[in-house]
């Protein structure tokens, strides 16, 4: 397993290089001039002097070095500095957003938050409600709630999260006034006043982002413990006289976790970049909606740091998942 | 023999069925799948013939002024069922031309993702030396970050492609290969698993005996027998297809505003959504009802071409 894992982690740095690189070429190729908002009286020389600074007259590879060594090596040497108080980034060139002119992982920090709550909570909720929907709806296979459920889920899984947050809006917010529409960041929860006030806002989004998560991991569960009531372990526990509840919840739930564990795991990179249309559709200033507004104003390091990111956890959380499939299924050996 | 019931004798006396019968009658045993198809078919008839039945024109904005401020903003009325929008243009003229331009792109996005896909899982499943190389390529497609991705896509090739052309020409093209070339994974996956199956039958193996080529195996044993895979991918490829291109139009890197597609005209309605919620729900109705429809299909498709389940 041991040897599994690190020639897995091995194979990961090639493919986040590349992944780099051609996020890379492809802002590279893109057509938009970084100068494009600046005031057009600036003369022609100063706008070459402002090009230099920013570094854009040196050759595409050079820049894609520099940018690696800022990613790679200034970026975490300088959070080393912010949590330890050393000063070892000293002198060394940030990744420079050119949108806000300072350094974007800064920014990116600022945002984490917002999204790892509003986003991550929706996660959780939504799998504290699929799983036992998958697991009654797979016991009691074509009863009504059943019946129900998948079409519930079919829903969940059809209807665009853009839609269903429109939808909410306008019932919850514009007609019956319970929640606000717009996600408020600037809300500090210091009493219980703005702590039921920080509630009412996460409302809608978790809900339109659990509902969507929930229907999608409780079709897994469902079909993962339908292929697992079959099996003959089954009807030997059953003969064997062990009550039904042992039979499903320990015998039948523990095996049917392994498939949704690991699509749970894989689940968790969108938590941070595929909750864009959500983000947007709150107001909610967290990561996706940095990358939408960077790519708008044509903010490239920005844009670049960010995919980048949301590519190596995508990366990474399948390494785990995979690993962690091998971990829980004995009879999954990579070795 | 003569203890047989008639009925019995008739059915083994009956000429062989094409296969797709029995697939089809599978299907029609499933009540979800067969209302989903024919919301599906109803859908598209609207929006294919719907145009030529209610001849106003979606991009229509009354040139005299003063009607154009009288017609704006209306609610539904004989004149306009759906009413009308900010430029007083029909609402119904504008989901129908909506309609077609999204199912037009859901449609040869995932033409084309089926193509990719099917290629590099059937070159992935039968020729081993192909193997690696493409499948790590596949895992490498699939650990990028989607939509991310397509949003630079689109955002950063959208101007150079509408300059050669043309606006419209050119976005359809962009969405469609940018949708294209991020979904095939899936497909390429599963037909792989398929062929490298298929490829230990005897059949195949007494074709390769008899000294057929490689490209009439693949055409003519392998290909046909993975279908199924396929045109299950297939619809769920058409509902993945529409969802991504509202997405990309609802935060308003899509289409221009002067050519509605559902996913656009729910953009446009979003600012104005208090006062005028029906504009909102209409392209979002329609957009979930065909996705919905499609992804129903998809399921009694797997149920029905699924030899395990089917006769049953």
């Amino acid at each position: 397993m041991l040897t599994y894992t690190l020639r897995r982690l091995l194979i990961a740095i090639p493919t986040l290089l590349f992944i780099s690189f051609v996020i890379f070429m492809l802002l590279d190729l893109a057509p938009g001039d970084p100068l494009a908002d600046q005031p057009l009286t600036i003369p022609p020389e100063v706008r070459e002097k402002m090009r230099t600074a920013l570094g854009l007259d040196q050759p595409a590879g050079v820049r894609y070095v520099l940018w690696l060594k800022q990613f790679f090596w200034t970026e975490p040497l300088h959070t080393f500095d912010v949590l330890f108080g050393t000063s070892f980034a000293e002198g060394g060139q940030r990744i420079i957003s050119w949108q806000f002119r300072s350094p974007a992982m800064d920014v990116i920090w600022q945002r984490l938050p917002q999204t790892l709550w509003v986003v991550g909570l929706a996660y959780v909720v939504g799998v504290i409600i699929a799983l036992p929907i998958g697991i009654i709806s797979a016991y009691k296979q074509y009863s009504w709630f059943d019946q129900i459920g998948t079409f519930v889920s079919m829903i969940g899984f059809s209807v665009p999260t853009f839609f269903t947050g429109v939808v909410l809006i306008i019932v919850f917010a514009v007609n019956l006034h319970w929640f606000p529409s717009i996600y408020d960041t600037t809300l500090k929860v210091n009493d219980w006043a703005s702590f039921w006030k920080q509630v009412r806002q996460m409302i809608m989004p978790v809900t339109v982002l659990a509902l969507f998560n929930a229907s999608q991991i409780s079709r897994f569960m469902r079909a993962s413990m339908l292929d697992n009531l079959g099996q003959d372990y089954v009807r030997t526990a059953r003969a064997k006289g062990m009550s039904e509840k042992v039979v499903v919840l320990k015998h039948v739930l523990r095996n049917s976790l392994i498939p949704v564990v690991t699509v749970i795991a894989l689940g968790i990179p969108t938590i941070f970049g595929g909750a864009i249309i959500t983000e947007q559709v709150f107001k909610v200033n967290g990561l996706g909606q940095l990358l939408i507004t960077a790519i708008y104003a044509n903010d490239l390091p920005m844009v670049q740091t960010l995919t980048f990111i949301f590519a190596a956890l995508t990366v990474l959380f399948n390494l785990i998942a995979d690993v962690l499939y091998g971990v829980l299924d004995p009879r999954i050996r990579y070795d | 023999m003569t203890d047989l019931p008639a009925a019995k004798v008739d059915a083994a006396l009956r000429p062989p069925r094409n296969q797709w019968w029995d697939v089809w009658d599978q299907f029609k045993t499933h009540k979800g799948a067969l209302i989903g198809l024919i919301i599906f078919a109803l859908i598209l008839f609207g929006v294919a013939l719907g145009p030529f039945l209610w001849g106003i024109d979606p991009t229509y904005v009354d040139p005299n002024p003063v009607q154009m401020l009288k017609l704006r903003n209306q609610g539904p009325s004989l004149a306009h069922p759906f009413g009308t929008d900010q430029l007083g243009r029909d609402m119904l003229a504008r989901v129908m031309a909506g309609g077609k331009v999204s199912i037009a792109v859901g449609l040869t996005a995932m033409l084309l993702s089926l193509f990719l896909g099917t290629l590099i899982g059937v070159l992935a499943g039968f020729f081993r030396r192909l193997d690696g190389i493409l499948m790590s390529a596949t895992d490498l497609f699939l650990s990028l970050p989607l939509l991310p991705l397509l949003l630079l896509m689109v955002t950063l090739f959208r101007e150079p492609l509408s300059q050669r052309f043309g606006t419209e020409a050119g976005i359809f093209l962009l969405i469609v290969f940018a949708i294209g070339v991020t979904s095939w994974m899936q497909t390429a996956r599963i037909v792989r698993g398929e062929v490298l199956a298929l490829k230990e039958r005897e059949y195949v193996l007494a074709a390769r005996s008899i000294g057929t080529p490689s490209r009439r195996m693949v055409l003519r044993h392998v290909l046909p027998n993975v279908m199924s895979p396929i045109m299950v991918s297939a619809t769920l490829g058409i509902a993945n297809a529409i969802i991504t291109e509202s997405a990309l139009s609802f935060l308003g890197l899509g289409f221009p505003p002067d050519f509605p597609t559902w996913g656009r005209i729910l953009f446009d309605a979003v600012d104005q959504m208090q006062l005028y919620p029906l504009r909102v729900i209409l392209p979002g109705v329609a957009i979930s009802l065909t996705v919905l429809s499609v992804n129903y299909i998809g399921d009694g498709l797997r149920d029905a071409l699924d030899p395990r389940i089917r006769g049953r």
